[in-house]
C-alpha cells in the first residue's frame, strides 16, 4: 500500500475529511449559534445587527459542507452512500432547514411590514436550532453505530429510530457547544446594550453546555463500550480528552477577562478537539453496525481506489491553500464591529 | 408507488428546479462583469448602477441555486445509493473538484461581492466579481464533466462483482474529457448565458416600453443585444457538435432523437412531428435524409435505428424524447432569427422605435430557460434505461435501504418547500424590477431609517 510519511492513502483521506469537517462545524457553528440566539435580541436593530454579523460570511462557511460532502462522497463512497441512505430522514430534514435558513437571511430585510420580518425572525432561529441539533443527531447516530446488514444495507426499521435517546443527547450538546461558539462571535461583533446582553447569554450558553456534555460523556462510557476500545490499546490517546477538557474550561476564564479574541479561538479548538475525539473512537472504522461487527465499515473497506484518492489528496494540496486564502480575504474585508450600511440585510 | 419511481421523480423535480438559477447566475454575472469593467475604465456612473442593479438580482437567483444545489449533492447518497457505490471512485472526484476549486472560489468572493462596494477599492471589486462568475463557469465544467461521464464513460475499469461492482479510475485526464464533455461544456455554458442575458434584455426592454429609466436601459439593451447574437449563434454550433457526439457514442439516443426506428436506412430530420411508439412511425413536416446529411454529408447514408437495439437497451419514452429535442432546437432557431434581426435594426437605428419587437423581448426571457430545462430532459431520458451509459441500470442504481414511503415524505416536503421558494422568488425579481436600477436617495447614511413601526418594535 502506498504511502506518505508512512500514512496510507485512506488514514489521510480519513484525516482531510476530519478537517474539513471540523472547519465546517467551526464556521457554521458559530452562525447556528448566532442564530439560535436570534429570538433573544428584541430590538429591530439588534436582529439587523446581529444578521450582518454572519451575513457576509455564511455562504462561505456553507462551502465547507459542500466540500465535505463532495470529499466523503469521493474518498469513501461507500460510506457516503450507507451513512445517507440509512439516516433519510434526518438528512432531508437537514437540507429542508438549510434552505430555510438561507433564505430567511437572504428574504428578511426584503419587506419593510412587521410582520414579514418577525416571521423570518422565527424561521431563522428553529432552522438555526434544528440544524445544530440535526447535526448532533447525526453524530450521536454514527457514534453509537446502526443496523447495517448484509451488502452495505440498513435493517433498521421505523421513520423515527434516527431519534434515539444518545442521538437526541448528542443532538441538544451539540446545539449547546454552538450556542456558547456564536454567542462569543457576536461579543467580536457588537457594541453597547447589545454586547452587555451577549455577555450575560453566553454565561448560560456556557452552563448549558456543561451540563449537557457532562450528561452524554457518562452516558457514552456507561453505555458505548466499543468507542473506548482504541484507549484501552493505546493510553496515550488519553491526552486528547484531557486537552479537551482543558481547552473547555480555558473559555470561561479569558471570557471573564473579557479577552473575546483568544476565547473565540479557544472555542473554536474546542471543537476541533471533541471531533479528534470522536474521530479517535471511530478509527480505523467509520461506522459500526450493530447487526454484527463483521458488517462494520472500516476506512479500507469504504475508500476509493489508491490512484482516485492520490490524485485528489493533490486537489487538496493545490485547493486547499486556496480555499484558505479566500476564507482570510473575506474575515479581513469585513473585520471588526458590523457597520450597517445600504448594502446589508 | 415504488420507491425506484419516486426516487427518479424527486431527482427530476429537484434538479430541474436546481437548474433553473445556475444559468441564471452565470449568465448574469458575465453581464455584471462586462458592466462593471465598463465602468472601471470609463468611470462612467450608469455602468456602475447597471453593475449594481444587477448584482441585486443575481444575489436573488444565486441564493436559491446555492441551497437548492446542496439538495442535489446529498440526494446522490440518500436516493441513489447503490450507484453511488458504483460510481463514487469516479464520479465523486469531480464533484469534489467541483468543491475546491469551484464552489469555494465563488463564495469566498461573495461576501465581497454583495457587501464590499463601499469596502474595497473598485479595481478589487471588479476582481471578486471575476472570481464569482469564473467560479460559476469551473463549477458547471465538473458538474458536466461528472455527468458526461455517466453519459460517455471513459478512463476506468470494474472491479469487484453483483452489488460489490464498482468503477474505478485508470486514467484522471480520459476520465475528464470524456468523449462527450468538452461539446457538452461548451453547450451547456451557452444556455448559460443565453439564460441571463435574455432576462437582462427582457427587463430593460420593459422599462424602454414603460418610458422609465430609458437612457440607461438603452446602453444596456445595445451591449447586451450584441453578446445575445454571438452567443445564439454559437449555441447552434455547440449543439450540433453535441449532436455528432452523439451519434458516435450513444445510437440509440440519437435515434430517438429524431424518431427514427429502421435498423439501418437513410434517416429524416423533422421540423416538427409526433411519434407513434407502437406503429414505430413519426407523422410530421421533414427534410427527406436531413439527419444522414447532418452526419455524413450524404441523403442516403444509413443512420442506426431504434430496432437495431435489443427492446431493454434503449429509451422507451421515445415520443417525450422527441418532442423535448425538437422543442430546444425550435428555440434555439428563433433566438437567431429574433437577435439577428433585432442587431440589424439596431444598426439601422430603429430598434427602440420597433414597439411589437420589444414586447418580444420581454417574453422572451422564458425560452432560454425552457430550452435548458427540455434539453436536459432529452439528454437524460434518452440515456434510460442506463444510469451509467451501458454499465449500470436505473432500475438498480437507487438506494435499497429506504422505503417508499419515507422517499414520499421528502417528495411531499420538497414539493411544498420549492413552491413557497418559487412564488417567493417571483415576488422578489418583480418587486426588484419594479424599483429601477436607482437606490434610495438616502444612499449615505448608513442606518437607513425604518418605518415607525419597525423601529419601535420591542417585543416581548
Ligand atoms: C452530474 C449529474 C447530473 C446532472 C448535472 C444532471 N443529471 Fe439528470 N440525472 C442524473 C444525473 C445528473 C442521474 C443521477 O444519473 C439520474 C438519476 C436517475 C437516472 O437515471 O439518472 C438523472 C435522471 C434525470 C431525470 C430522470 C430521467 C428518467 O428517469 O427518465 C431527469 C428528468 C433529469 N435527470 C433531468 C436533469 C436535468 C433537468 C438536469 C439539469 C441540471 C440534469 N438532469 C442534470
Ligand atoms: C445533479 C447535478 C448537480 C449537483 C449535485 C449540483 C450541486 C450543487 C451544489 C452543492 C451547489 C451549492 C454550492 C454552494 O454552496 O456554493 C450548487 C450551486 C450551483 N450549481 Fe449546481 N449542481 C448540479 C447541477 C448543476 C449544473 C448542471 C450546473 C451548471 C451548468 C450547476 C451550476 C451551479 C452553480 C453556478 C451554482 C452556484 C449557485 C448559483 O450560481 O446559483 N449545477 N450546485
Ligand atoms: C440551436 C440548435 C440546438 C441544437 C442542434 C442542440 C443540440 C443538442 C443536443 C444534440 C443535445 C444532447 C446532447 C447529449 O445528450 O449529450 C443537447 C442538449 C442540451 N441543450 Fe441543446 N441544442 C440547440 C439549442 C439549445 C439552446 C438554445 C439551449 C438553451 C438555451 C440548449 C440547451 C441544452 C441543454 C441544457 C442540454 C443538456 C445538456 C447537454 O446534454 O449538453 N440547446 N442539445
Amino acid at each position: 500500500m502506498e504511502t506518505i510519511l508512512g500514512i496510507d492513502y485512506p488514514t489521510w483521506w480519513f484525516l482531510v475529511i476530519g478537517g474539513l469537517f471540523s472547519g465546517y462545524a467551526i464556521l457554521d457553528g458559530f452562525d447556528f449559534g448566532a442564530g439560535a440566539w436570534h429570538l433573544f435580541f428584541k430590538k429591530e436593530l439588534n436582529r439587523r445587527i446581529a444578521l450582518n454579523a454572519v451575513g457576509p460570511v455564511w455562504d462561505g462557511n456553507e462551502v465547507w459542507l459542500v466540500i465535505g460532502g463532495g470529499a466523503l462522497f469521493a474518498g469513501f463512497p461507500v460510506m457516503y452512500a450507507t451513512l445517507f441512505s440509512s439516516l433519510y430522514i434526518p438528512f432531508m430534514l437537514f437540507l429542508i432547514f438549510i434552505i430555510f435558513r438561507a433564505i430567511s437571511i437572504e428574504f428578511r430585510g426584503k419587506e419593510e411590514m412587521l410582520w414579514w420580518r418577525r416571521l423570518w425572525d422565527v424561521s431563522y432561529s428553529i432552522s438555526s436550532i434544528m440544524l445544530a441539533f440535526l447535526l448532533g443527531v447525526v453524530l450521536g447516530n454514527v457514534l453509537q453505530g446502526f443496523a447495517i446488514g448484509e451488502n452495505y444495507q440498513y435493517t433498521g426499521s421505523g421513520f423515527f429510530e434516527f431519534l434515539n435517546p444518545y442521538a437526541i443527547m448528542t443532538g441538544v450538546t451539540t446545539l449547546a457547544l454552538f450556542m456558547a461558539h456564536g454567542a462569543i462571535y457576536l461579543l467580536l461583533k457588537t457594541e453597547g446594550a447589545m454586547f452587555d446582553q451577549l455577555t450575560n447569554l453566553l454565561q448560560k450558553g456556557m452552563i448549558f453546555f456543561m451540563v449537557s456534555f457532562a450528561i452524554t460523556t457518562l452516558y457514552t462510557l456507561l453505555y458505548i463500550p466499543h468507542l473506548s476500545d482504541d484507549f484501552k490499546s493505546a493510553p496515550i490517546l488519553f491526552a486528547v480528552p484531557v486537552l479537551t477538557f482543558l481547552s473547555i474550561a480555558n473559555v470561561p476564564r479569558l471570557a471573564s477577562k473579557k479577552n473575546y479574541k483568544l476565547a473565540f479561538f479557544f472555542s473554536s479548538l474546542t471543537i476541533s478537539l471533541l471531533l479528534v475525539l470522536v474521530a479517535v473512537e471511530l478509527y480505523p472504522n467509520l461506522l459500526f453496525s450493530t447487526v454484527d461487527p463483521k458488517y462494520s465499515l472500516d476506512v479500507y473497506e469504504a475508500a476509493s481506489s489508491e490512484r482516485s484518492l492520490g490524485i485528489m489528496l493533490l486537489f487538496v494540496a493545490i485547493g486547499g491553500p486556496l480555499v484558505l486564502g479566500y476564507t482570510f480575504f473575506v474575515y479581513r474585508t469585513f473585520r471588526g464591529k458590523v457597520k450597517l450600511d445600504d448594502h446589508s440585510y | 408507488m415504488d420507491v425506484e419511481l419516486l426516487a427518479r421523480i424527486q431527482f427530476a423535480f429537484t434538479v430541474a428546479f436546481h437548474y433553473i438559477y445556475p444559468p441564471l447566475s452565470i449568465g448574469i454575472g458575465l453581464l455584471m462583469v462586462v458592466f462593471e469593467s465598463l465602468y472601471v475604465r470609463t468611470k462612467k456612473e450608469d455602468y456602475h448602477i447597471l453593475a449594481k442593479f444587477w448584482t441585486k438580482i443575481f444575489a436573488l437567483t444565486f441564493g436559491i441555486g446555492v441551497v437548492t444545489g446542496i439538495v442535489m449533492e446529498f440526494e446522490f447518497g440518500t436516493n441513489w445509493a447503490t450507484y453511488s457505490r458504483y460510481v463514487g471512485d469516479v464520479f465523486g472526484s469531480a464533484l469534489a473538484a467541483e468543491g475546491i476549486f469551484a464552489f469555494a472560489l465563488e463564495s469566498g468572493f461573495l461576501g465581497v461581492l454583495l457587501f464590499g462596494w463601499n469596502r474595497v477599492k473598485p479595481w478589487v471589486h471588479l476582481v471578486s466579481t471575476i472570481g464569482v462568475f469564473l467560479g460559476s463557469m469551473f463549477s458547471a465544467i465538473w458538474i458536466v464533466v461528472a455527468n458526461s461521464w455517466q453519459q460517455t464513460p471513459a478512463g476506468y475499469h470494474i472491479v469487484g462483482e453483483g452489488m460489490q461492482a464498482r468503477a474505478e479510475i485508470t486514467d484522471f485526464w480520459a476520465m475528464v474529457f470524456n468523449p462527450s464533455s468538452v461539446e457538452r461544456i461548451w453547450h451547456v455554458w451557452l444556455g448559460a448565458f443565453l439564460a441571463g442575458v435574455f432576462l437582462i434584455l427582457s427587463v430593460h426592454a420593459y422599462y424602454i416600453l414603460r418610458g422609465r429609466y430609458v437612457s440607461i436601459s438603452k446602453k444596456a439593451f445595445k451591449i447586451t443585444l450584441i453578446i445575445a447574437t454571438i452567443t445564439s449563434l454559437a449555441q447552434l454550433v455547440a449543439g450540433h457538435a453535441s449532436a455528432e457526439v452523439v451519434a458516435e457514442h450513444q445510437p440509440a439516443k440519437l435515434a430517438a432523437l429524431e424518431g427514427h426506428y429502421d435498423e439501418s436506412a437513410a434517416a429524416d430530420m423533422y421540423l416538427f412531428g409526433w411519434v407513434d411508439q407502437e406503429k414505430q412511425e413519426v407523422t410530421g413536416l421533414a427534410i427527406p435524409g436531413g439527419l444522414s446529411f447532418l452526419l455524413d454529408q450524404d441523403f442516403e447514408a444509413p443512420v442506426t435505428g431504434l430496432n437495431a437495439f435489443p427492446a431493454d437497451e434503449r429509451p422507451s419514452q421515445v415520443n417525450a424524447v422527441f418532442q423535448f429535442y425538437h422543442l430546444m432546437v425550435a428555440i434555439g432557431m428563433f433566438l437567431i432569427a429574433l437577435t439577428l434581426y433585432a442587431s440589424f435594426l439596431l444598426w439601422k437605428k430603429k430598434l427602440f422605435t420597433k414597439k411589437w419587437l420589444l414586447w418580444v423581448f420581454v417574453f422572451t426571457a422564458l425560452l432560454p430557460q425552457i430550452a435548458n430545462q427540455v434539453g436536459w430532459f432529452s439528454a437524460e431520458m434518452g440515456r434510460q434505461p442506463w444510469v451509467v451509459y451501458g454499465l449500470l441500470r436505473t432500475n438498480e442504481a437507487f438506494s435499497q435501504a429506504v422505503t417508499a414511503n419515507q422517499v414520499l415524505f421528502s417528495l411531499i416536503l420538497f414539493f411544498a418547500v420549492y413552491a413557497l421558494l418559487f412564488l417567493l422568488f417571483v415576488y422578489l425579481l418583480n418587486k426588484k424590477i419594479k424599483h429601477g436600477p436607482y437606490e434610495e436617495a438616502n444612499d449615505e447614511d448608513d442606518d437607513r431609517p425604518l418605518t415607525k413601526e419597525i423601529s419601535e418594535v420591542v417585543t416581548g
